[in-house]
């Protein structure tokens, strides 16, 4: 294989990689602060139809991220509602939003399906960063979506492990009885934490329907959603974690197309069960390793918090 | 004119389904004090306190602070008005460090976490209390004791001027329990007030500067030092005379039931948790294990009942080697568990009291009719045992978690004794039940021990372990260091012991 195909690859992985990237952020997020949400993929979807239709009618791409963080941080406050203050089993509301996020989605999209967008995300250089041989093609010839990741990541880290809010953050999903205790508004914190991973789902979803594909069509996630909600666990709950790991099933993705490309005898349909395949195995892997270095997830994920409650 | 409290409660009322946990309670507490709260289990102490640091709201009633009527919408409220509460159940993050644990939800705390800065306040902080604590270190691996001071300090960080603690000694040795109360007292002298909650009455003529008696629900009296004594407490604790009669016991038998050949086993973290443990107990006796709660009692339980593996020794039972053998073939061979949390391990929460009972015994012919159970026989079995150890409960097949403690503790008693087991590890068995109940347990447990049945008691309370025990064998960090006839010895040998043998720990 020569450099050339392999910067491509490469590229490829990071592009295909960043929608799960800031879904898994936000998935990180709420379940920091003790709260499964499985309805990242709904998020995604109804980011990724809001998304495309606003910046259809604005033609502006950034109006329809910002949409589909609302739509991502509405459906999100639903879950939160349901959870947080009925005390709702997380698992059912969590499914119950990928379906209605599926529905709704391809309900209100049915007349855009298959639309070109008029001005997409496009691709900017970075000036001198991208001309560093190797790196620069790679890291720094995108889309803005793609710095903001960049940008994200080492921002989200410090904040969750260096800060007073991230220490309240982790406390709530560590033990809300003690958070609560210490006066640490537990379900204020819970609100909060689970609206804008959903906005970040939100913004997952968008990347596909305003740059990665640039289009619309119904279930255009494919999956990605639950991928999200795997890597999480595969990060150890640690964003930096994350991207790595979203580059890694990106590689996957791109990989698989890539051989398409270059006419390797295996089925289309193997190839595009790849990054799933992997999921279940890295999955297996991972929850061992984690059991072994006794990493666990936050301590109270998945379970909702009655202060009066024995 | 009015004297002003600290704080002041007036007319609290609290109900809970099914129970008024605290019925029109008046309490207060003065600068420089240490006002005790009396009470059986149940009787709604926790629940009080709970209000007074902002964690329950009342029902009715008021709370006053310094004179100022004050509503509290939740514990930063209290903690702002210069209230802590240091709970039964510690409220640590395991994973955090201890300094983490105490600048949570403090608004001093800067944006950017300095840690540096915090650990150092803390060390001046707790030196100055005499409170020893490391800031550094991760909370899962403090002792018990280590933990409770953590807890302190973090309410003394906030500036608490009322201070409450949950029946703090039921987790520390006598000697740590002393030098706790030397620490209170210190706390009192810089014009705090302390309430301590307690069911423990020669702590409060330890303590108390006053008492306040709580019996269900209600307060029934606040006496001042030197107008009340043991026998007066007692008698507004529990509303009628106790006669704590002690059985003539008949000596125990010389056949070996149980014995313990050097058993080792790990704990849930993969560490060692018992090593080198060695000790028989015999037909018709009561060996009691002592120790803090935490130093291997649950594991070792588990370890004999077939639901934890044993690395190295072996463990006889009635001359069969049972090491290694499944839970269900440990109770072939006559051992009956009773375990820690009755409503996790020891009975089915949501399932009757039918149900429960038969979860052993399903096995059994007369049980069944062929793969299916025979329920009418259950419900008689059910009935006759219910008779017999004067269960009470609403129906037999509601579901057991709504029964009260000491029905619940009789319930699975009841299951246990009629397998006729030749040994019964009885772990913790009065954990949480009233004086009665108590009494009922305790009655039971020495039935069993005069019918002839070898009776492994793991207690955390030393009082409960000298009533019952005819030997003590003391567990410290999951090694056995002392086995002494319980007429031998005495609660501050023992409290010896469970520091490790040496007194140079002692302060
Ligand atoms: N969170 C709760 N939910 C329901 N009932 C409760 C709760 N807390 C306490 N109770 C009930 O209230 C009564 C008083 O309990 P508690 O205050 O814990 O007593 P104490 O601390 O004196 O042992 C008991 O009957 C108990 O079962
Ligand atoms: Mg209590």
């Amino acid at each position: 294989m020569n450099q050339e195909i392999l910067v491509a690859i490469l590229a490829t992985a990071v592009t295909a990689g960043t929608p799960i990237l800031y879904a898994a952020l936000g998935e990180i997020l709420a379940e920091r602060a003790g709260v499964l949400n499985l309805g990242v993929e709904g998020m995604m979807l109804a980011g990724a139809v809001s998304g495309f239709i606003f910046a259809t009618k604005t033609s502006s791409p950034w109006t329809g991220l910002l949409i589909a963080m609302l739509a991502g941080g509405l459906l999100a406050a639903i879950h939160a509602f349901l959870t947080v203050t009925l005390k709702a089993n997380q698992v059912v509301s969590g499914l119950a939003l990928t379906m209605f996020g599926t529905g709704l989605s391809g309900y209100i999209g049915k007349s855009y399906v298959g639309m070109p967008l008029p001005v997409p995300f496009h691709k900017v250089s970075v000036p001198v960063l991208s001309d560093i041989p190797f790196i620069g093609p790679v890291l720094f010839n995108h889309d803005p979506m793609v710095y903001l990741s960049y940008i994200l990541v080492p921002v989200l880290w410090f904040f969750i492990f260096r800060t007073r809010s991230g220490l309240h953050l982790r406390a709530v999903g560590e033990n809300p009885a003690a958070a609560d205790s210490m006066g640490i508004n537990v379900f204020l914190t819970r609100y909060i934490y689970v609206i804008i991973g959903g906005m970040l789902a939100g913004m997952g979803g968008a990347y596909l329907s305003l740059h990665y594909v640039p289009s619309w069509m119904e279930n255009i996630t494919a999956g990605r959603g639950w991928i999200a909600v795997a890597l999480v666990i595969f990060a150890t709950w640690n964003p930096v974690n994350a991207l790595w790991g979203s580059y890694f099933f990106g590689g996957i993705d791109a990989l698989g197309f890539r051989l398409q490309t270059m006419n390797v005898t295996i089925s289309p349909h193997f190839l595009k069960m790849l990054p799933y395949l992997f999921t279940v195995v890295v999955l297996v892997l991972v929850t061992k390793r984690n059991m072994l270095n006794r990493i666990g997830s936050p301590r109270a994920l998945g379970l909702p918090y009655d202060r009066e409650e024995r | 004119m009015q004297e002003t409290y600290l704080v002041e409660l007036k007319n609290i009322t609290k109900r809970f389904p099914g129970v008024t946990a605290n019925d029109k309670v008046n309490f207060n507490v003065r600068k420089g004090e240490i006002h005790v709260l009396l009470g059986e289990n149940g009787s709604g102490k926790s629940t009080l306190m709970s209000i007074l640091s902002g964690l329950y709201r009342p029902d009715e009633g008021e709370i006053i602070v310094r004179g100022i009527k004050m509503v509290f919408r939740s514990p930063r409220n209290a903690i702002s008005a210069g209230i802590g509460m240091v709970h039964q159940h510690f409220k640590l993050i395991d994973s955090f460090s201890v300094a983490e644990n105490v600048i949570l939800g403090d608004d001093r705390t800067a944006p950017v976490l300095n840690i540096k800065d915090v650990e150092n306040n803390l060390a001046q902080l707790s030196a100055r209390y005499g409170l020893d604590i490391n800031p550094s270190s991760m909370v899962w691996q403090l002792s018990v004791g280590e933990k409770q001071r953590v807890e302190i300090v973090k309410m003394l960080y906030r500036g608490s001027q009322v201070l409450i603690l949950d029946e703090p000694t039921a987790v520390l040795t006598p000697q740590e329990a002393d030098k706790l109360f030397r620490n209170l007292r210190e706390m009192a002298g810089t014009g705090r007030g302390i309430v301590v909650i307690t069911h423990k009455l020669n702590e409060v003529m330890e303590i108390a500067d006053r008492v306040t008696v709580l019996r269900r629900g209600k307060a029934v009296a606040t006496l001042e030092r030197g107008q009340f004594n043991r026998t007066d407490l007692a008698w507004l604790m529990v509303g009628q005379d106790v006669v704590l009669q002690n059985k003539k016991k008949s000596p125990p038998g010389q056949r070996k039931v149980l014995e313990l050949k050097g058993v080792g086993c790990l704990n849930d973290l993969g560490r060692n948790c018992l090593q080198d443990v060695s000790f028989t107990v015999h037909q018709g006796e009561i060996f009691g294990i002592a120790g803090v709660a935490g130093n291997g009692q649950r594991e070792l339980a588990e370890v004999i009942a077939g639901l934890r593996r044993a690395t190295e020794g072996s463990i006889i039972v009635n001359g069969t080697d049972i090491t290694g053998f499944s839970p269900r073939r440990v109770i072939d061979h006559g051992v009956a568990l009773v375990p820690e949390d009755r409503l996790g391990t020891g009975l089915i929460p949501n399932m009757g009291a039918v149900d429960n009972l038969v979860l052993k015994d399903y096995r059994r012919r007369e049980m069944s009719r062929g793969p299916f159970l025979n329920r009418r026989k259950a419900y008689e079995k059910v009935k006759q045992l219910v008779n017999r150890f004067e269960i009470k409960l609403s129906s037999l097949d509601a579901p057991v978690k709504l029964m009260s403690g000491g029905n619940l503790q009789r319930l699975l008693l009841a299951r246990e004794i009629t397998s006729n087991p030749k040994l019964l590890i009885a772990v913790y068995p009065v954990r949480g039940l009233d004086i009665k109940a108590t009494e009922a347990v305790h009655n039971l447990l020495l039935e069993q021990r005069e019918r002839g049945m070898a009776i492994l008691l793991i207690s955390e309370d030393l009082e409960e372990i000298f009533k019952l025990s005819d030997r003590i064998g003391v567990l410290c960090g999951g090694r056995i260091t002392g086995i002494i006839p319980s007429e031998m010895t005495d609660i501050e040998e023992i409290g010896l012991l469970m520091m490790g043998g040496t007194g140079e720990m002692v302060l």
